[in-house]
């Protein structure tokens, strides 16, 4: 037995077992293979080259050239690489990573849905717009606001929306201000979103509970401040209890509440953001509404928002017409404009609906609830092994830190590590900046007791180990197809795409 | 609720171990007079079937059966059932953004072959790994263009896009970034005096479509020569990306912007689509959005990462390129499938095979009606002008289960009732010469 393999006897959740190698797609081309074979073409043959003239491409480089059987094989393997919520529980704070149903994935394909396009005629898309409006109608409800948009592709173009909404409102007042704030445990959406925006970013600190320091709060507010752009539950997982003097303060000197929805997985059902004092917040339907994250997107951020600001929504906004049916209204002066053309990603309205109407009120209620039960176990459970940087109550997620592993020189990079060989993908690492070496965790509703307990065993065994070896928790992950990768090499002389080896000179 | 793996009993006994009466102590958090004592207004709770049942009902009371003319950046073509076979395995679907890197190879492989797909294709040295659409990505690449550049205004074609061109207009509002637009001949293709007169010293790109909006394909090499004489850069976006399979790549631009929608990705009534920024090697560092680069792990073996990171907003916050996070990574996954699929010979094939389709229904609607632009090479869209009004005309096409193509009336009133077709190898003859009839003239 190797000593890795004493090691990782105690590792419950996951064994090692073969995985096949697999190269890249341009490594198995060779000329003459074809994965498709088209239909007979039913109309005269046009000569591109002489249609087309100097336009004309001459040939299409190295695009690869493989059959169906191997197209499978190669993505096939390739996925197996891939750890996903279909495997094991996420723990990836901030990011909401719960069970995907498939049903959502089945009604989205139905081919009434599928294939509309985006310019067919509204008599021929009622149900398309239905799907918008029936979304629209429950998110509004969530989130106790007036008045929404689909169009946002994902949280951060919601956040560019949303600040694009409050600085068409400021001016309509006469001016539009220069500066937001962002508490220091921000997203880092939330700054670069400002700056797209035409403001400048005024740092707000928190107090040692983890909360918006209300008196500095008061004392940055002023008429150059356009709002405040808050997480609420913020990234720490803590609920701002003074939400509501935090609005006030904002709204006496003319300022707005942005509201970042990222956590709303700890309030559906059990709270409104509307009834709280937000006055325009995003919602990340590939987080709390389970569309899937498919590696990396398609997102959606819708932006709901009170009275106020419906005028300045981009457009078209559907609404209802006289006969009962409905349209989009493109007349709509004092919008801010499309900020993506057509509808937005139109086929996460559906999934999102698909979630919803699975949960109903009942059940995002108990999802939400599931939600905060599962955080507070854990923090329940690993507190002491575990530093707590703060004490304050947990909602859907709990921040630990590296505090006393990296007295033995183990980082909350190195524990993240460590818990793919357990079988795990690791929490957010290093995130929020308030806390020096975050360990981050956001169970979500999705797990089981037992899967629960699996992280809780994994990262005490994790803590024993690091005050045992903390060399070997410092060169994890040791059970993967690949070992640490050299990210340094990789920004220092990038390579991007692949190139086929070097012909010989003049070729 | 069937989604939730816990039984009353777990709930107790978790519960009891953190030291909790109830839940509510764990909602303490939240003040009295916020909390929420009422079910939400929603739907109630349904079976999977009754879910089924109402998507139904909804896809149902939607065009179903239709032959489709309608292009005008969001095309109709085949997909291959392996696409969906293979981004349904929950590695792909439900895996999360790349960012550990030993569990998420998978990934990381397929967006380094997309982003090589994407520089083969467009002759690019380098593409990022997606953006959330061609509208979107072609207001970054402006973005792109102001920071490299310096100067402060950009000139865009009104052949481009009419809602590529507002969403520019959105992201540029408060960036001072004036946005003048420049003229079309007719032949379809940008106006070079008007474009010369449009560049001043201030201009940071100009941004070009091809085949722009109304299917011309412009003589990219000639609006370069222009541009760069003066000291701009040269954005082109492409909203309908098969067409590269015929169409020399735009290699005399400084960006590419494209929408990867042709490639594999259903219409779904507007998205979700990706779009993707290439560029020359030189430029690399303002690019926005994720980049994947290839590495090596402690022993030697080839990996693959996300890179450059220093770009992008969780590292340098308000300073960063763009403040994009979430991209379309499962998109450019369909997208990398579909491409590797056509491959090399196939997507030459496919796209004279659209040629041939809107050669022929183009020759078609001329016997009877003006086919506009006449002179300059297109793809597979064409302007037939009429004398009816086309939403008349659309509505007869209606009746027999065809949809018409798209009035520009609306954006470009000089255009009258001139009407966007396009026909893809989903328009059969049949549907070509049926659609011929009913609009007659």
């Amino acid at each position: 037995m190797s000593n890795v393999d004493i090691k990782n006897q105690d590792i419950k959740k996951a064994t090692r077992h073969v995985n096949q190698n697999e190269g890249l797609i341009f490594e198995r081309s060779s000329p003459g293979k074809k994965g498709y074979r088209l239909a007979p073409l039913d109309v005269p043959e046009v000569d591109y080259k002489k249609a087309l003239g100097d336009s004309a491409r001459a040939d299409l480089g190295n695009m690869p050239e493989v059959s169906e059987m191997e197209i499978i094989r190669h993505f096939t393997r390739l996925s197996t690489w891939n750890y996903a919520i279909d495997l094991g529980m996420y723990p990836l704070g901030s990011c909401t990573m719960k069970y995907n149903a498939r049903v959502n994935e089945v009604v989205a394909r139905f081919p009434g849905l599928a294939n509309a396009h985006p310019y067919q005629s509204a008599d021929v898309s009622q149900g398309a717009m239905r799907v918008m409006k029936t979304l629209s109608d429950c998110l509004l409800d969530i989130t106790g606001m007036d008045a929404i948009t689909l169009q946002p592709a994902a949280g951060a173009h919601g956040e560019m929306t949303g600040i694009l909404l409050m600085h068409a409102y400021l001016q309509s007042k006469g001016n539009p201000r220069k500066k937001i704030l962002i508490p220091d445990s921000a997203h880092g959406t939330n700054p670069a979103t400002a700056a797209i925006c035409g403001y400048a970013v005024e740092n707000l600190k928190s107090n040692s509970r983890g909360m918006v320091d209300v008196s500095a709060l008061a004392a940055q507010m002023n008429e150059d401040v356009a709002g405040l752009m808050l997480t609420n539950p913020n990234t720490l997982g803590i609920f701002e209890q003074e939400i509501h003097k935090i609005a006030d303060i904002l709204h006496e000197k003319g300022g707005l509440l942005y509201m970042d929805g990222a956590n709303m997985n700890a309030l559906v059902g059990k709270t409104r953001p509307g009834d709280f004092g937000v006055d325009v917040m995003h919602l990340n339907l590939h987080k709390t509404f389970s569309t899937p994250h498919g590696g990396g997107g398609p997102g959606s951020g819708p932006v709901a928002c009170k009275k106020i600001l419906e005028p300045f929504l981009p457009k078209p906004v559907i609404v209802h017409r006289a006969d009962g049916t409905l349209a989009f209204d493109y007349d709509r002066p004092k919008s801010v404009g499309r900020v993506r053309m057509f509808y937005g990603n139109y086929g996460m309205h559906v999934r999102a609906l698909a979630y919803t109407l699975a949960n109903g009120p009942d059940g995002l209620r108990q999802t939400t609830e599931d939600a905060v039960l599962n955080a507070n176990y854990i923090r329940k459970k690993l507190e002491g092994e575990y530093e707590l940087p703060y004490k304050s109550p947990s909602m859907h997620e709990v921040v630990f830190s590296d505090g006393i592993q990296e007295q033995k020189g183990v980082k909350t990079g190195d524990i993240a590590k460590r818990l793919i060989d357990y079988g795990f993908h690791p929490y957010t690492v290093s995130f929020p900046l308030v806390v020096h070496g975050a360990i981050m965790i956001e169970p979500t509703e999705s797990e089981s007791l037992e899967e629960l307990d699996l992280l809780v065993d994994a990262l005490k065994s994790i803590a024993r180990e690091a005050e045992e070896d903390p060399e070997f928790v410092r060169n994890a992950p040791h059970t993967t197809r690949v070992k640490r990768l050299d990210e340094t090499a990789a920004a220092r002389k990038p390579i991007l795409r692949w190139k086929p080896a070097a012909k010989s000179v003049g070729e | 609720m069937r989604y939730l793996p816990k039984s009353p009993a777990d709930r107790a006994q978790m519960l009891r171990e953190i030291g909790c009466k109830s839940i509510d102590d764990l909602f303490a958090p939240i003040p009295a007079e916020y909390r929420l004592n009422r079910d939400l207004k929603v739907p109630r709770q349904m079976a999977e079937s009754e879910i089924i049942d109402y998507f139904q009902e909804c896809a149902s009371s939607n065009a179903v059966g239709y032959a489709l003319f309608l292009g005008a950046g969001a095309y109709h073509h085949y997909r291959p059932v392996v696409i969906d076979a293979m981004i349904s395995r929950g590695e792909f679907l439900t895996s999360y953004t790349p960012y550990q890197a030993e569990i998420a190879q998978g990934t990381l492989q397929a967006i380094f072959e997309f982003q090589t797909m994407i520089c083969e294709l467009t002759g690019m040295e380098v593409a990022n790994a997606s953006m959330y659409d061609g509208s979107t990505g072609a207001a970054e690449a402006m973005l792109m263009a102001v920071r490299i550049t310096g100067r402060k205004a950009a000139v865009v074609a009104r052949s481009v896009h009419p809602e590529y061109r507002e969403v520019m207009h959105t992201y540029t509002q408060h960036q001072g970034l004036p946005i003048t637009e420049c003229g079309y001949l007719e032949n379809g293709r940008v106006d070079m005096a008007d474009l010369e007169k449009k560049i001043t010293s201030d201009t940071a790109c100009v941004l070009i479509q091809s085949p722009n909006f109304f299917g011309t394909i412009e003589d990219v090499a000639a609006v370069a020569d222009l541009v760069h004489k003066k000291g701009a850069l040269l954005v082109v976006s492409i909203a309908e990306a098969l067409s590269l399979g015929i169409v020399k790549p735009p290699v005399e631009a400084d960006i590419v912007s494209m929408e990867t929608q042709s490639y594999g990705v259903p219409l779904g009534y507007g998205g979700p689509y990706a779009g993707v920024l290439a560029t020359k090697e030189k430029f690399m560092r303002q690019i926005p959005g994720r980049l994947v680069g290839e590495t090596k792990d402690k022993d030697g073996k080839r990996g693959f990462v996300l890179t450059l990171s220093t770009r992008e907003q969780h590292i340098r916050r308000e300073k960063a390129t763009s403040n994009i996070c979430t991209n379309q990574a499962l998109i450019a996954t369909m997208a990398t499938i579909y491409l590797t699929i056509y491959g090399r010979e196939g997507l030459k094939e496919l796209a004279q095979q659209n040629l041939a389709k809107a050669t022929y229904a183009s020759g078609e609607f001329a016997k009877k009606n003006k086919v506009l632009f006449a002179g300059a090479p297109r793809f597979n869209e064409f302007v037939v002008q009429t004398k009816d009004d086309p939403h008349a005309i659309n509505q007869r096409l209606q009746e027999k289960k065809m949809i018409g193509g798209f009035p520009l009336g609306w954006h470009y009133p000089e255009l009258g009732n001139a009407q966007l077709w396009c026909c893809t190898e989903m328009n059969s003859k049949e549907q070509v010469d049926s659609a011929v009839q009913v609009v007659g003239q």
